[in-house]
């Protein structure tokens, strides 16, 4: 029978199926930070369990941690609990940790491939719901809970029951000025934030193959908004060659036989999908949210929505709702939305293309005078790789601040938050009501369009900035 | 876990869609390192104002809704971030029923691991329960039957059966999945002859 790549991996790794298609599945790689694995320790201390494939398993702290000057540690004192209580466990269970001042730290979901960790082909699973980035290798991979974060340490295996599968397919190219944050945006948009709730995506088609590996995690990362658990694409040679030669990646003869395997990975030409939606290229826009839910989304041209345009009850109230949470009426343009704050960074556009890509705008020009705007490196390494760019440079000159690695803003743990009613252009994932402080307006965007606010000190079309 | 045993009580009713995890515990809370007392943070932003000061007509602040063991919500509960703070301070408050037309994945997954029960109802019947629950009278959720009884009116309610029986015995999941531990080992032979990738490095 025909099969989506979803079914093989799937199939692949069924260690039982109870009769009511109940399965558990084994895990090959589970990564570990300090906020949802504390509670998950305890339990294992509890009953006396013990960690069953330690090394399939790689922590870090990066929810919690600051982004300014490290050297004074945290000030914060739950946090810095939190922080330790991490260091604490990996060491009593034999965790490889990547430690705060250990210059590999940083985000989660951007060390995993950055060291070679994420393969094609495997299940990765981490205690945080943007664990769908790793998609973008062709593995499955999804957020859990403690409980689930628990069970995995003590049995390197989750109980589970099959999704169903949706194919998204984008095909023609992407517009100057558009990139992979506006197509995850626009699918959000079509689909709605329950769109994908029961299914696990893959995404296809010639524009998504176009794609650099960094642009597919960025997609990847934010399919958990559309509802979907994972969201996966199809490896090819970009993905094989970004992973030769990372420190955890396999070697010599495991490499040639890895690449076998994962050379192998499609869904089959006649395999079924439950659900599919197809995009053009040439109709998507750099996009922006403009109210608390990521499918709140128009193109940059676009207008704030009238809830009396609404027939359906629930959306009217929603929309009103957002509209007061965000201080935002009716009918107003976009482009004329002022902001306070920019934060440029998260799992979602932390990497180094999207410092590149912000950089290229904001060279050469000031931040406007109102706003504060900041560049949170997504790791250790890419901070260190953007310095070798001067790319730091360029950020500092234009009135940009640049900070240490970590989720920062992204939903505002650790002191990097909004004031209430501050608003800001931010390259993060969620827009949802206080995510980033307590009354903070967060408008959604793509690390170029966060550039082009700060400049402009207005959300802003990207366009107007390009050469 | 503690077995779920038949709920009585009076529901209380928030008509929000897409509530998602940080509306129902914000993130200030997410740096405990235990499992209880969150209750008092449940909803934090909406239950509270800056002072925080309890806001009246916010509906778990009122009597006798904040007694209530059942929470009847919008569609789409619990969506975004995996934390499950979100079901632990859902039960530190007190509640062990949510009753929406559909919920997120990991949080719907993460209710039975802490011994909450999410049901799902077509919207129809949300609707008849939450112009219901304006009465303030007790209502019974029996998982065992399946059924939601209110005044003189019944409705069913489908559930997975081995969720059901785990939410019912309070089953540990750890325990069962290791009772399994043959079958993983054996796993985990063929694993480092055919990915030994997936080890050796």
């Amino acid at each position: 029978m025909s099969k989506t790549l979803y079914d093989k991996i799937w199939d692949d790794h069924l260690v039982h199926t109870q009769d009511d298609g109940t399965s558990l599945l084994y895990v090959d790689r589970h990564l570990v930070h300090e906020v949802t694995s504390p509670q998950a320790f305890e339990g294992l201390r509890n009953s006396n369990r013990k960690v069953r494939q330690p090394n399939l398993t790689l922590a870090v702290a990066d929810h919690n941690v600051p982004t300014s000057d490290r050297s004074k540690g945290i000030s914060d004192k739950e946090s810095k609990l939190q922080v330790e209580t991490l260091e604490k466990n990996c060491e009593e269970f034999g965790i490889k940790l990547f430690g705060m001042n250990d210059k590999r730290q940083g985000i989660v979901h951007i060390i995993g491939p950055e060291q070679g960790f994420t393969q094609p082909g495997s299940i990765i699973v981490c205690g945080d719901s943007h664990t769908a980035t790793h998609g973008a290798f062709g593995s499955l991979a999804f957020g859990i809970g403690t409980s689930e974060v628990e069970h995995v340490l003590a049995t390197q295996t989750l109980v589970q029951k099959k999704s169903k599968n949706f194919r998204i397919k984008v095909d023609g190219k992407l517009s100057i000025g558009v990139t992979s944050k506006d197509v995850i945006l626009q699918i959000i948009g079509k689909i709605g934030t329950a769109g994908g709730t029961g299914y696990v995506i893959e995404y296809a088609g010639s524009l998504i193959s176009s794609l650099s590996v960094e642009q597919r995690m960025t997609i990847c990362n934010m399919t958990i908004e559309g509802g979907a658990r994972a969201g996966l694409i199809e490896p090819d040679e970009k993905i094989f060659n970004y992973l030769n030669g990372r420190p955890m990646s396999p070697k010599k003869e495991n490499w040639d036989k890895a690449l076998d395997y994962w050379s192998k990975l499609k869904s089959d030409d006649d395999a079924n999908f439950d659900k599919e939606v197809t995009l053009d290229g040439k109709d998507i826009m750099p996009m922006v949210t403009w109210g608390t839910s990521p499918q709140d989304v128009i193109s940059i041209d676009g207008r704030i929505p009238n809830p009396e345009n609404e027939a359906d009850e629930d959306r009217k109230n929603s929309i009103e709702r957002s509209l007061k949470y965000m201080g935002l009426k009716p009918g107003t343009a976009i482009k004329d939305v002022k902001i306070d704050k920019v934060f440029i960074g998260s799992c979602t556009n932390g990497r180094i293309e999207d410092l590149r890509d912000a950089a290229k705008i904001v060279k050469n020009k000031k931040v406007a005078q109102h706003v504060y705007a900041m560049v949170v490196p997504g790791s250790g390494l890419v901070k260190q790789q953007a310095e070798q760019e001067g790319l730091d440079k360029v950020f500092k000159d234009s009135g940009f601040d640049w900070r240490e690695p970590g989720c920062s803003m992204c939903l505002a743990m650790n002191a990097d938050k909004l004031k209430p009613e501050e608003r800001c252009a931010s390259t993060s994932n969620r827009n949802f009501e206080g995510r980033q402080g307590r009354g903070g307006r967060t408008h959604l965007v793509s690390p170029g369009m966060a550039a082009a606010a700060a400049i402009s000190g207005s959300l802003d079309d990207v366009r107007k900035f390009q050469n | 876990m503690q077995k779920f045993k038949t709920i009585k009580s009076i529901p209380a009713y928030l008509p929000i869609v897409n509530i998602d995890t940080d509306m129902i515990i914000p993130k200030q809370f997410l740096k405990t390192i235990k499992r209880t007392g969150l209750g008092k943070n449940l909803f934090y932003e909406m239950r509270y104002n800056e002072k925080g000061t309890p806001i009246d007509d916010f509906i778990l602040n009122a009597s006798p809704f904040n007694d209530s063991k059942i929470l009847i919500a919008g569609k789409n509960f619990g969506c975004g971030s995996s934390r499950e703070h979100a079901p632990w301070a859902l039960l530190d408050f007190g509640i062990t029923c949510v009753i929406s037309s559909s919920y997120a994945d990991i949080f719907y997954n993460n209710c039975f691991k802490n011994g909450i029960l999410p049901i799902v109802l077509p919207e129809a019947k949300i609707k008849e329960l939450s112009e219901y629950s304006k009465r303030k009278e007790e209502i019974i959720v029996n998982l065992e039957k399946q059924k939601i009884t209110f005044g003189n009116n019944e409705i069913d309610f489908e559930i997975d059966q081995f969720k059901k029986k785990c939410l019912i015995e309070g089953l540990d999941d750890i325990a069962l999945s290791l009772e399994k531990n043959p079958k993983i080992t054996e796993f985990e032979k063929k694993l480092s002859s055919n990915r030994p990738w997936i080890f050796n490095d």
